[in-house]
């Protein structure tokens, strides 16, 4: 699925996520800033692809800014950015979340 | 090599630094011959100068052993102003002793690291980009990482043999009696430059107020001091330390703090005339708060309290819940500027605070202590030391020494942000878990398993609520995730003292 | 999901819906009941990002015992659909509608929450509902409110906007809620549901907090609703039952069990017949006595 416009969700607060989704065209590429990079690195992008993946998004610049969130954070922001940049807020896609 | 704890350690430089592997917590009764000064024999009336640069430059040379105090905290402006003019005159390869490093220092000393002037440093601790410097294999020499009373030991037996301490105060006469108390740079006890002052070869010491001799209360005496330097300013009074702590407004920390409390209240040494410590961190601070409306409820009332010091401390000492305040440091102004009011309010000397290798040191008489940690392991091994991602950020400080209190109580939140505080083994071990009692935190209290004593006790508190540390664990990596193991390189860029001065853990460059 | 009708629900802790720090950590603090707040707490521009999170914590995060409840927006918002379906989805316990004046919006909200629960194919009627009056008309309309639907568990007062709708505003001694406290929870005891006081925000009025909540402990409140953790332990102290209640309903249960041994239908006590209502009693005292950490798992007083 294409995504429409840019789109962020999530906040810099303590235990929360930035999620920043753009138009891409090589895939689902990452740009990860966080804290605990070295140590949940590799789940966080985990949980983000599995998102975007399951949104049929293919290909999207993501720019995620960490600041100790838990799995079920980051899962719910990237639902967040995803539904913004498809502009499709109104319908929640309930196989998703 | 390994120590008791199954700590990998570096054989070849534990070697050829003399080092024993930490063994146990028990000191015994060694005889130690400690060391005294060179004395340059002076009438004294020639002490007084403004050329801070000459003092450097006759007194610093190459492969000397320079020490500093870290009383100003964060508003310190001596270290820079002496390292800068060190640095300017080219020498090398010092050893850095400090009582401590704040951040205000971090990019100073990083300079003289990569200039060649600084070679080796020995601190309570480091942080910010010091600590990220020296994680990244900054320094050839491995940093020695000591508790203040570690520190205290290492001076009197030569271990540390300071060549020239610089000493700011805020007040100093011209023969160099001196103390804490009174000025715009006021920080109360001058606890840890006792030491220096005590011990240094050479005490140099730089004030921005010249007082009439001679000047008392003499924390630092004339009999010690070679130089009183005149600056401009010592120190930020804005940022030695806040008017008063505050207790934290954070639910978390004070369900925490309140958790402790009750601790502390249904142990057996919740008695008339018990003594107890608070270390820093939000939760520690607050059981104050706590601890102060059950000893007014059950008519307790402290001997005395210890260490580093708060305002809430010293409202216990007014309100005549406690007896004497015991005070290596002060952490705010109110702390600071009791001090001379009040004569209940004792200025200690690290020595006296904690050292081990003592005829008797105050930490050896003390029932309760709460401290931070950044991690526990389910061996109750605490790391103050190095963070989730292996980078030091952090101080023994009194940690190590104060444990050895007959209740030492660890208090964290289960997990900060997405670290877990209670995992299987600690980055680092700073302070091992025989000398730790029990563990608090919001979602549970863990007692070591060699304190069925406190089991049974608690065991009988309606709504206490036991878990076993092994449980605590599980726990946070239920919240957290099961992370990626941390990876270092061969290279050890420091280690880590035990109080008695085996060595209880290494540091390894961080590899990224 | 724990028994609806008969639990304690001394607490109602609020948690704005979207702050992932205080989500996650909502269950420390021993709250009898978790709100977690779709509507005031969060912008306008925040909404479906709220319903998200919440959603994802009430599906990963362990509250314990907890009752979990949501604030969902209100009736007249375009989030209200959405927040119906996404928090049955998610199996929340109970809903709380805002701004609740007549059976009919909870007659209304049953019928969206049945057809979410035909939807995701969850059993119908697991999740329950609760309303928040917060006008004139909600306090008079409140007995029929109360009773609209067999899923109701409870009512609460929302003095913020109330007192607003009054022409009046807050003030210490709380006068100016008399009438609506009382109405609430006639209706609410009527119906045979809970009632929830009001939220005091005053942190540093620590004393009226108390005055509060002793207040509304004595004319019969389940419990208050609270904006801070640090009230918990404040209340569940003033909703302790005393050492003479705990005895009394220990002799009430004891009298139950030998009526039991004996086949007996009638209980007796003292030779005098010991009638529903006293049972009921006995059986909330023994409830809060454990909740407070005053008896044993046997239900024996704990001497201090």
């Amino acid at each position: 699925m294409e995504i429409k416009k840019t789109a962020l969700a999530g906040t810099l607060e303590s235990s929360d996520i930035q999620i920043m989704l753009s138009k891409g065209t090589n895939g689902i590429q990452i740009d990860l800033d966080s804290e605990v990079a070295k140590s949940f690195g590799d789940d966080i992008r985990r949980v983000i692809t599995t998102v975007l993946t399951d949104f049929n998004i293919t290909d999207v610049n993501v720019k995620a800014v960490d600041k100790g969130a838990l799995d079920c954070v980051i899962k719910a922001r990237t639902i967040a950015a995803a539904q913004r940049a498809l502009d499709t807020v109104n319908e929640p896609a309930w196989e998703v979340l | 090599m390994k120590n008791s704890l199954n700590r990998e350690l570096p054989d070849q430089i534990m070697s050829d630094l003399n080092y024993r592997p930490f063994e146990s917590t028990e000191i015994g009764h060694p005889e130690i011959q400690r060391t005294a000064p060179v004395v340059r024999v002076t009438t004294g009336n020639d002490k007084v100068t403004d050329d801070l640069e000459a003092v450097v430059k006759n007194n610093v040379h190459d492969g000397m052993t320079i020490s500093f105090h870290h009383h100003f905290r964060e508003g310190d402006f001596v270290f820079n102003r002496v390292m800068g003019i060190i640095m300017d005159l080219g020498i090398k390869d010092l050893t850095l002793a400090p009582s401590s490093l704040t951040n205000v220092m971090n990019d100073t000393v990083v300079k003289a690291i990569n200039s060649g002037t600084v070679t080796h440093i020995t601190s309570s601790g480091m942080r910010g980009s010091l600590g990220d410097a020296v994680s990244h294999g900054a320094l050839k020499a491995p940093v020695i990482f000591r508790s203040h009373g570690g520190r205290a030991r290492a001076i009197e037996n030569g271990d540390i043999k300071i060549d020239v301490a610089f000493l700011g105060v805020p007040n100093a006469d011209r023969l160099g009696n001196a103390n804490g108390m009174y000025g715009d740079a006021v920080f109360g006890s001058l606890g840890y430059a006792l030491m220096d002052a005590q011990y240094a070869n050479k005490v140099v010491l730089l004030t921005d107020n010249l007082v009439s001799y001679p000047n008392t209360p003499a924390s630092i005496k004339q009999t010690q001091v070679d130089y009183v330097v005149e600056v401009d300013k010592v120190g930020d009074p804005d940022k030695i330390g806040s008017g008063a702590t505050r207790f934290t407004k954070d639910p978390k920390e004070l369900k925490i703090a309140e958790m402790v409390n009750s601790v502390i209240t249904n142990s057996q040494y919740f008695q008339d005339g018990f003594s107890f410590q608070t270390g820093s961190g939000g939760a520690a601070l607050a059981v104050t708060r706590y601890l102060k409306e059950s000893m007014v409820e059950n008519h307790i009332k402290a001997s005395f309290t210890l260490g580093g010091i708060t305002s809430p401390m010293i409202d216990l000492l007014k309100e005549g819940l406690v007896d004497k305040v015991m005070d290596v440091q002060d952490f705010d102004k109110g702390a600071a500027s009791s001090m001379a009011d009040n004569k209940n309010q004792q200025e200690i000397d690290a020595s006296w605070y904690a050292d081990p290798d003592n005829k008797g040191a105050m930490v050896d008489q003390l029932d309760v202590v709460i401290l931070s940690a950044l991690e526990v392991d389910t061996n109750f091994n605490v790391n103050v030391m190095t963070g989730s991602d292996g980078v030091i950020r952090g101080a023994v400080g009194g940690h190590q020494d104060a444990a050895t209190a007959k209740l030492t109580i660890i208090c964290s939140p289960l997990v900060r942000g997405r670290n877990a505080t209670v995992v299987k083994d600690v980055a680092t071990v700073v302070t091992p878990g025989d000398s730790v009692d029990v563990v608090v935190t919001e979602r549970g209290i863990a007692v070591n398993p060699k304190r069925q004593d406190l089991i049974d006790r608690f065991n009988q508190v309606p709504g206490m609520k036991l878990v076993s540390i092994a449980d605590l664990q599980a726990e946070a990596e239920k919240i957290v995730g099961e992370p990626k193991p941390l990876e270092y390189t061969d290279r050890t860029v420091a280690l880590v003292e035990y109080r008695d001065g085996t060595i209880i853990d290494q540091i390894k460059e961080v590899k990224d | 999901m724990t028994e609806s009708k008969e639990r304690l629900r001394r607490t109602m802790m609020f948690v704005p819906g979207n702050n992932p720090g205080m989500v996650k950590d909502a269950g420390i603090y021993g709250a009898d009941s978790i709100m977690f707040d779709l509507e005031d707490a969060v912008s306008m521009t925040e909404k479906d990002a709220a319903r998200d999170l919440v959603f994802e914590a009430l599906h990963t995060v362990d509250y314990g015992d907890a009752e979990l409840v949501v604030r969902i927006n209100g009736l007249d918002t375009p989030y209200y659909q959405n927040d119906i379906k996404a928090m049955v989805k998610a199996g929340i316990d109970v809903i709380r509608l805002p701004k609740t004046e007549s059976a009919e919006m909870i007659q209304q909200l049953e019928a969206e929450v049945v057809k979410a629960e035909e939807q995701f194919n969850l059993p119908v009627g697991s999740t329950h509902l609760m309303a928040a009056i917060e006008s004139a008309k909600g306090v008079l309309n409140a007995p029929e409110i109360a009773a609209a639907s067999d899923r109701m568990i409870g009512i609460a007062l929302s003095a913020e906007d109330y007192t607003t709708d009054m022409k009046t505003h807050r003030y210490k001694d709380g006068r100016e809620l008399e009438f609506a406290r009382n109405m609430v929870l006639h209706a609410a005891r009527a119906a045979g549901i809970a009632a929830f006081d009001t939220v005091f925000t005053n942190m540093d009025d620590v004393d009226g907090f108390k005055r509060e909540t002793e207040y509304i402990h004595q004319l019969g409140y389940d419990g208050k609703s609270l904006v801070n953790p640090r009230q918990i332990p404040m209340v569940n102290a003033i909703y302790a039952p005393s050492k003479k209640e705990i005895k009394d309903a220990q002799n009430v249960i004891a009298a139950i069990e030998a009526a039991h041994q004996k086949g007996s239908g009638v209980i007796s006590m003292n030779g005098q017949m010991v009638d529903r209502p006293v049972v009921l009693r006995a059986e909330r005292v023994m409830r809060l006595a454990k909740a407070s950490h005053l008896v044993d798992q046997e239900g024996n007083y704990i001497e201090k």
